[in-house]
């Protein structure tokens, strides 16, 4: 067990390191650079020399992608193009608050997704689980900013419950901060939770249709009995990568909700990043979310292996 | 009446009725707009609120948002359209590949694509954005390299399907039977192969396109996706987000657009995939 779990890590920490690999090459085979890039197609050959030299662009690629990762391994990802902070500084009170607004939703929305998708593959064709199905369904078509400004619109503009700017700034006290980042929460947790809801369903009702379960009901048991001790103990499992799917799922979200409500975290700096054409920036953040989202996969494996004794013998 | 030998449930047929209002919509956009898509119409404040003569009010520098939304159907619905197609045509082609050339191609595009899935798309497109969006400065150039961007992504997801299905294909008699009479490569997955893996693919190119569709969206919501003037939904939705401040719900037409679009396409895929069951492998979620 302890074996597939090492491999599983050995695993994730491959993906990673294909992953910077990637973020850093897709950067490198475009044609053209962070010197034109910054200075625009006006700039004479001989200022794009000058830049390129300033910023180590006439070394060979892989020097600059070894610099680069031992460089974000010792948490240094350098400084900023356009202001010339430490990119490390300035990231990582955004990456409190963006941590501190995903944690706020899946903490709503764990809890409620999988308990609803429960209930809904308990009810299978009931009002209930239609319901659920309905409501999920639109809840997924929805853009994030059109919740985002609905929300704003009926509970900051027409009632006046909500401020529709969440900001937050670091001395605040925590139950201020709460109310402040109630509404991008609530919006991220419908989001995520209907996703989660329709694949906790699916997975749960998948099971149900095994043999052993058939077999546990043509012994007369109830329909309750059957699914709280014959099916979830073996939809754990599937429950589990669900949720943290659907967690990696949050990281994206956050990029468009705090666009929305104006939040002061990792999303907004990367989308100013790349508009502002602030490579250095763009590459930190990237490597951030994509990090977050191995990690939370390699997480559901583990944990995956955990629950499902089945899965300990590697193959 | 019934559609490829099957009749549509109730659902089924109000997702056709959006779908089918949305791309009337964009086909005839000149016809059924009642002012230009990019024009400031005289003596129209920005963000003039909704009138008789103005169904939506007018945007930011005093356009028409009704005449806007119709024409953005054009955009962002030809744009998701286009993106998933050059997605589907890259998918299949690299998945099938994947299956007939052997252990050593199907090894290196497999992990290639493991590796691609595991960075968020949205992610991965802010990264490449960057430093592409700088290169072409006109609308076209822009809208090319976007649809290109985006379908290379999504292909990925494709990959994993086509090559899944394709999978199960490939060690049926027929194709043991056209490989024993010595047929190509091309010729069996022409042949062969693709028309047995097209039927399962079907769905799976609704959801795709609702995808896309959403991601398009996103992107041009964040500024980095269709540029101004041309009208899209979800650049329509940034542009007139402050006109929420005066109590107008300007940004919400467009931004109801594209979640009334994919409602539309998501009950009909929901009704084809009643139909004839998933394949394994599908997700409808990412």
């Amino acid at each position: 067990m302890g074996r597939t779990i090492a491999i599983r890590i050995v695993l994730g920490l491959l993906t990673l390191l294909g992953v910077s690999v990637l973020i850093f090459a897709a950067t490198e085979i475009l044609p053209g650079d962070v010197a034109t890039a910054v200075l625009g197609q006006g700039a004479t050959p001989e200022t794009v020399a000058v830049f390129r030299h300033e910023l180590g662009l006439d070394r060979p690629a892989y020097v600059r992608y070894l610099e680069w990762l031992f460089g974000a391994i010792r948490g240094d990802f350098g400084f900023a193009l356009t202001n010339k902070r430490d990119i490390v500084k300035t990231m990582s009170p955004k990456l409190f608050n963006t941590l501190f607004l995903a944690g706020y939703a899946a903490i709503i929305a764990v809890p409620l997704a999988v308990g609803l998708g429960i209930l809904a593959a308990i009810k299978e064709g009931k009002w209930v689980d239609r319901a659920a199905n309905i409501v999920s369904l639109a809840a997924i078509s929805m853009p994030e900013f059109f919740l985002g400004y609905l929300f704003i619109f009926i509970f900051s503009v027409k009632l006046g419950w909500f401020p529709s700017l969440a900001t937050v700034f670091n001395s605040m006290p925590f139950e201020k901060r709460i109310y402040t980042v109630a509404m991008p929460a609530v919006c991220l947790t419908l989001l995520v939770t209907a996703h989660m809801l329709r694949m906790t369903r699916s997975s749960v009702l998948s099971i149900m249709s095994q043999p052993y379960i058939e077999m546990a009901f043509l012994k007369g048991l109830s329909r309750a009995r059957v699914i709280f001790v014959h099916a979830l103990p073996n939809a754990a499992g599937p429950i589990i990568t669900v949720v943290a799917l659907n967690l990696a799922y949050l990281i994206v979200g956050v990029v468009v909700i705090e666009s929305v409500f104006v939040y002061p975290g990792i999303g907004q700096f990367m989308v100013d990043g790349v508009t502002k054409r602030d490579l250095p920036v763009v590459q930190a953040c990237g490597l951030v979310f994509a990090a977050a989202f191995v990690i939370l996969n390699t997480l559901a494996d583990v944990l995956s292996v955990l629950v499902n004794p089945r899965l300990r013998k590697p193959r | 009446m019934r559609i490829f030998g099957h009749k549509p449930t109730v659902t089924a047929w109000v997702g056709i009725f959006i779908v089918g209002a949305f791309i009337i919509m964009a086909v005839f956009a000149p016809w059924i707009a009642p002012y230009p898509e990019d024009v400031t119409l005289e003596g129209i404040a920005s963000y003039a609120p909704p009138s008789a003569t103005m169904w939506f009010g007018a945007d930011q520098i005093g356009r028409d948002l009704l005449s806007r939304v119709i024409y953005g159907a054009r955009t962002t619905i030809g744009i998701a359209f286009l993106t998933t197609i050059l997605s589907f045509t890259i998918g299949i082609v690299m998945g099938l590949w994947a299956v007939v050339g052997g252990k050593v191609v199907d090894q290196i595009l497999s992990r290639l694509v493991d590796v691609m899935l595991s960075i968020p798309l949205l992610i991965f497109a802010l990264i490449i954005l960057s430093l592409f969006g700088s290169l072409f400065t006109s609308v076209i150039g822009s809208l090319v390299v976007l649809i290109f961007v985006i379908a290379v992504l999504d292909s990925t997801r494709v990959f994993r399907l086509s090559r899944a299905v394709a999978m199960n294909i490939v060690v049926l008699e027929y194709v043991e039977a056209a490989r024993l009479r010595g047929e190509g490569t091309w010729w069996i997955i022409r042949r062969e192969i693709l028309p047995n893996a097209l039927p399962p693919m079907i769905s799976e190119f609704g959801l795709r396109f609702c995808f896309n569709f959403l991601f398009v969206a996103a992107l041009s919501f964040l500024g980095l996706g269709v540029q101004p003037p041309l009208a899209d939904w979800g650049g329509m939705v940034k542009e007139n987000a402050r006109a929420l401040g005066f109590g107008l719900p300007a940004p919400l037409w467009p931004a109801a657009a594209i979640a009334l679009m994919t409602i539309g396409v998501n009950l009909i895929v929901d009704w084809i995939l009643s139909i004839n069951a998933r394949p394994s492998g599908a997700s409808a979620e990412m």
